[in-house]
């Protein structure tokens, strides 16, 4: 079974067009990668659909533009997919 | 339906909050300056204004979705297919679905049929914020009691 990692990457890889093997898990999804604000929308929809969770991306964004959480915290894809892991686990 | 004034919605007859569905009826005004470019001789509702109707079909979804504490704003058209010439003074049947409702975003399919003959559709995303100004929800909220969708608001 593909990991976490692997899923969010194929999803990053399609929607961005980007080549999968340039996605690692050290990989800022805006600083290394490029991804802009609609192209995120369009990522954590598909992460949304396909891990059966709802990222709370609003939240994020608040806690990163008020200095209560670095942008590193949800934007390097490590950091993202443990996120996701603790989404899904807390959905039972 | 006032082309000039982006009024695209003329009445929604459908609000089904349980399959998230709305559905509307609007008819292309059979005169326009708008025809006068597009085109001289041969006028067209432009493909363009199809996706608006689509979009505003959603949108009002939408904000009956959130209970009008949020605003749409499109921010994507995918699989976007015009599939027949649109002509002055058709009725349009324009249907929307939500599909997702994300964190600070939403996601619809829409499309619109004639005569039972579905002309375009489209996968649309919206990014959904707070309304940046007053007068704006107040025309939301005047437009849509305007077009029967304020009476199936909570």
């Amino acid at each position: 079974m593909d990991s976490t990692f692997d899923k969010v990457a194929d999803i990053i890889a399609e929607t961005c067009e980007l080549p999968r093997e340039t996605i690692t898990p050290e990989s800022h999804a805006i600083d290394d990668l490029g991804i802009d604000s609609l192209d995120f929308l369009d990522i954590v929809f598909a992460i949304d659909k396909q891990f059966g969770i709802k990222i709370p991306l609003e939240s994020w964004t608040e806690e990163v533009n008020s200095g209560n959480a670095a942008a590193e915290d949800y934007f390097v894809l490590k950091n993202l997919c443990a996120r996701i892991d603790e989404l899904v686990a807390a959905k039972g | 339906m006032r082309l000039e004034y982006f009024q695209m919605i003329d009445e929604v007859t459908v609000l089904d909050r349980a399959s998230n569905r709305l559905e509307a009826r609007s008819t292309v005004p059979t005169e326009s300056t708008v025809f006068e470019g597009h085109f001289p001789g041969y006028p067209l509702m432009p493909g363009v204004l199809l996706i608006e109707t689509m979009a505003q079909a959603s949108g009002y979804l939408v904000l009956a979705h959130n209970g009008f504490s949020r605003m749409p704003f499109l921010a994507g058209v995918k699989q976007g297919k015009l599939r027949t010439f649109v002509e002055p003074g058709t009725e349009l049947m324009i249907t929307a679905t939500l599909t997702h409702d994300g964190s600070g975003f939403s996601v619809t399919e829409a499309e619109i049929a004639v005569q039972g003959k579905r002309v375009c559709d489209a996968a649309l995303t919206f990014k959904t914020m707070a309304f940046p100004s007053p007068d704006l929800e107040a025309m939301m909220r005047r437009q849509a009691d305007e077009i029967g969708l304020s009476g199936s608001v909570d």
